[in-house]
C-alpha cells in the first residue's frame, strides 16, 4: 500500500536519507527502528509530503503522492508527531476533534465533542481533560492527546512517531494494545517509530531498521531475533559494541 | 581574486535581497488570493480582529494623544517666531492626519502585532504545529495567514482614523487649556482646513501599513528556522522589515497623494 523507492533527502551537506526502499502492505503494522537522528521522522514526513524528497518515488496505492488531490490524500492519514504538536490555542477536545470541526469531515459540534471524549478515553484520559489547554497537561498526557487526534477521524493509514516515549510502563502497554487494536480491528495500515523493543514486539507485523540513510534490514517481527544482521542484533540488544558507532 | 572579493560579496548580497523580495512577493500574492477563496475560517478572523484591532486601541490612543499634544506645543512655539501662533489647529490637523497618525499607528502595529504574529507562527512552525495543520487537511496559509492579513487590512485603517481623531483631540486639549485658544474656533479651523484627500490618504496609508505589518509577521513566522533561536530571529526580522517597509511605503504614498 505504501511504497518508497530510492528516496533520498539531504539537508545542507548532511545526507539523511540515501535511498530508502520500503514496502508496507495494506492492513499491516510496520515498525521502524534505528538510532537517534538517522532520519526516521524525516522518512514519515516525506510520505506525507511535509518534506519534499530530493529523489526517489513514494507511492500510496500505486499512485505517486505528488499527483492528485492533496486534501483527499491527506484525509486518509492520521499522524502523531514526535513532539505531539498540539495547537496550544485550542482546548484539548478541539485539538482531538480538529478534523471533525471543519472541512470535508465536519460534524455538529456536540457530536464532534462526544467523539473526542471517546477517543480520549481510549488513550487513557478522563473526560475532564477535554476542556483544558494543552499547556496544562504533562508531556505524556500531551502525547496521548496527540494520539487521540491522530485516530479521531478513523483514518486508513496512521503514523505514530514514538507513541510511548515519556509514558509509564502501564500506559505504554495500553497504547501498544490500542495501536494493535486499530490495525487488527479497524484494518488500518500503521507505521510506527519506536525505540522501545517491547513496543516493537507488541505492535509490529514487520520491522524495518534504518541506518546510514538506508533500510539495513526488513522482515517479519518473528525473524528479527534470528536475522544474523550485526547491526540489527546490536540494536535490539542495546549493546555499546558493534558495527554501529556510539558517537554519531 | 582578492580585488574581486568585495564585488562578489556585494553581488551575493544583492542576489539574496532580490531573492527575498521575490519570496515575499509570492507569499503576499498567495496570502491575498487565499482571502478570496474558500474555505474561510470566521472564528480565526474574529479572534484576529479582536487581537489586532480592538486590543491595539489603548496603545494607539496613548501614542496619538501625546503626539498631538506635543505637536501643538511645538507649532505654537515655532509659529510664535513669525507671529503665526494661530495656525496651530490647521498644522496639527494636517500633521496628524497626513503623516503622524498613519506612521505612528503603523509603527505601533509593527511593534505590537507583527512581533506577536511572527513569534506565534514561528513557535507553531518549530513545534511542528504547522506540519500538524497540514496533515489535518488545513492549509496554514488559509487558517493562519489569511485571517490575520484580512483583519489587519480592515482594522488598521480604522485605528489610523481613531488615532487621527485622538491626536487632534490631544492638540485641542493642549491648545485650549495651556495656550488660550477658543475651543469653538479651534474646532472650526480644524474641520474647515482638512480636505477629503487628507482623510483618504490617511486611511489608505493605514490599509497599506496594516497589510505590510501582518504580511511581514506571517512571512517571517512561516520562514522561521529551527529552535528558540529561529523564533527569536523571525520576530526580530519581522519587526525590522515591517518598520522599514512602512516608512518606505509612507514616503511613496505621500508622493502619490500630495505631489500635486
Ligand atoms: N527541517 C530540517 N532541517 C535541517 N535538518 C533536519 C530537518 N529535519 C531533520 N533534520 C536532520 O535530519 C536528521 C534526522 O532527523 P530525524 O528527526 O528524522 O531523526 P530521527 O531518526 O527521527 O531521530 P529520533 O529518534 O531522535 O527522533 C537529523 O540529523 C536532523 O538534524
Ligand atoms: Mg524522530
Amino acid at each position: 500500500m505504501i511504497r518508497m523507492e530510492g528516496v533520498t533527502k539531504t539537508f545542507g551537506d548532511h545526507a539523511v536519507l540515501r535511498g530508502v526502499d520500503l514496502n508496507v502492505e495494506k492492513g499491516t503494522s510496520m515498525v521502524i527502528i534505528g538510532g537517534s537522528g538517522t532520519g526516521k521522522s524525516v522518512a514519515l514526513k516525506c510520505i506525507l509530503g511535509l518534506i519534499r524528497p530530493d529523489r526517489g518515488k513514494i507511492l500510496v496505492d500505486g499512485t505517486e503522492t505528488t499527483t492528485g488531490d492533496r486534501d483527499a490524500f491527506l484525509a486518509r492519514f492520521g499522524m502523531l508527531f514526535q513532539g505531539a504538536a498540539l495547537f496550544d490555542s485550542l482546548p484539548v477536545w478541539q485539538n482531538v476533534a480538529f478534523r471533525l470541526l471543519r472541512g470535508s469531515l465536519k460534524r455538529p459540534q456536540a457530536e464532534a465533542r462526544e467523539i473526542a471524549i471517546e477517543k480520549l478515553r481510549r488513550v487513557g484520559l478522563k473526560p475532564d481533560v477535554a476542556d483544558k489547554l494543552p499547556a496544562e497537561l504533562s508531556g505524556g498526557m500531551q502525547k496521548r492527546v496527540g494520539l487521540a487526534r491522530a485516530i479521531a477521524a478513523e483514518p486508513e493509514i496512521i503514523f505514530f512517531d514514538e507513541p510511548t516515549t515519556g509514558l509509564d510502563p502501564i500506559m505504554a502497554g495500553v497504547i501498544n494494545d490500542l495501536i494493535r487494536e486499530i490495525v487488527v480491528e479497524m484494518g488500518a495500515t500503521a507505521m510506527t517509530i519506536t525505540h522501545d523493543m517491547s513496543s516493537v514486539r507488541a505492535i509490529a507485523d514487520n520491522v524495518a531498521m534504518l541506518h546510514d540513510g538506508v533500510i539495513k534490514w526488513t522482515g517479519p517481527v518473528a525473524e528479527m531475533d534470528q536475522s544474523g544482521d550485526p547491526y540489527l542484533d546490536q540494536f535490539i540488544h542495546g549493546r555499546a559494541e558493534g558495527p554501529i558507532q556510539a558517537v554519531r | 581574486m582578492t580585488l574581486l572579493a568585495p564585488l562578489g560579496a556585494l553581488g551575493r548580497a544583492v542576489l539574496t535581497f532580490m531573492a527575498t523580495v521575490g519570496r515575499v512577493s509570492i507569499f503576499a500574492a498567495r496570502a491575498l488570493s487565499h482571502i478570496f477563496r474558500p474555505p474561510w475560517y470566521p472564528r480565526e478572523l474574529f479572534s484576529s480582529l479582536l487581537t489586532i484591532g480592538w486590543l491595539s486601541l489603548p496603545v494607539v490612543g496613548l501614542t496619538a494623544i501625546f503626539t498631538g499634544g506635543a505637536l501643538a506645543l511645538q507649532i505654537y512655539a515655532g509659529g510664535a517666531r513669525f507671529n503665526a501662533e494661530a495656525v496651530v489647529p490647521q498644522i496639527v490637523a494636517i500633521g496628524m492626519v497626513r503623516e503622524l497618525g498613519p506612521v505612528l499607528v503603523g509603527l505601533m502595529i509593527a511593534a505590537r502585532v507583527t512581533s506577536s504574529i511572527a513569534a506565534e507562527i514561528a513557535t507553531m512552525k518549530v513545534t511542528e504545529q504547522i506540519d500538524a495543520l497540514t496533515t489535518l487537511s488545513t492549509n496554514p496559509m488559509k487558517y493562519l495567514v489569511a485571517p490575520r492579513v484580512l483583519a489587519a487590512l480592515i482594522t488598521v485603517p480604522l485605528l489610523v482614523g481613531i488615532g487621527d481623531i485622538i491626536g487632534i483631540a490631544g492638540g485641542f486639549g493642549v491648545a485650549v487649556h495651556s495656550l488660550d485658544f477658543n475651543p469653538a474656533t479651534y474646532l472650526m479651523n480644524t474641520v474647515n482646513f482638512l480636505e477629503t484627500r487628507d482623510v483618504v490618504s490617511s486611511l489608505a496609508k493605514g490599509a497599506a501599513f496594516g497589510l505590510i505589518a501582518a504580511l511581514m509577521g506571517c512571512f517571517y513566522g512561516m520562514e522561521s528556522g529551527r529552535g528558540a533561536q529561529g523564533v527569536g530571529r523571525a520576530t526580530k526580522g519581522s519587526v525590522e522589515a515591517a518598520a522599514v517597509l512602512i516608512l518606505a511605503a509612507n514616503f511613496v504614498l505621500t508622493g502619490v497623494f500630495f505631489s500635486i
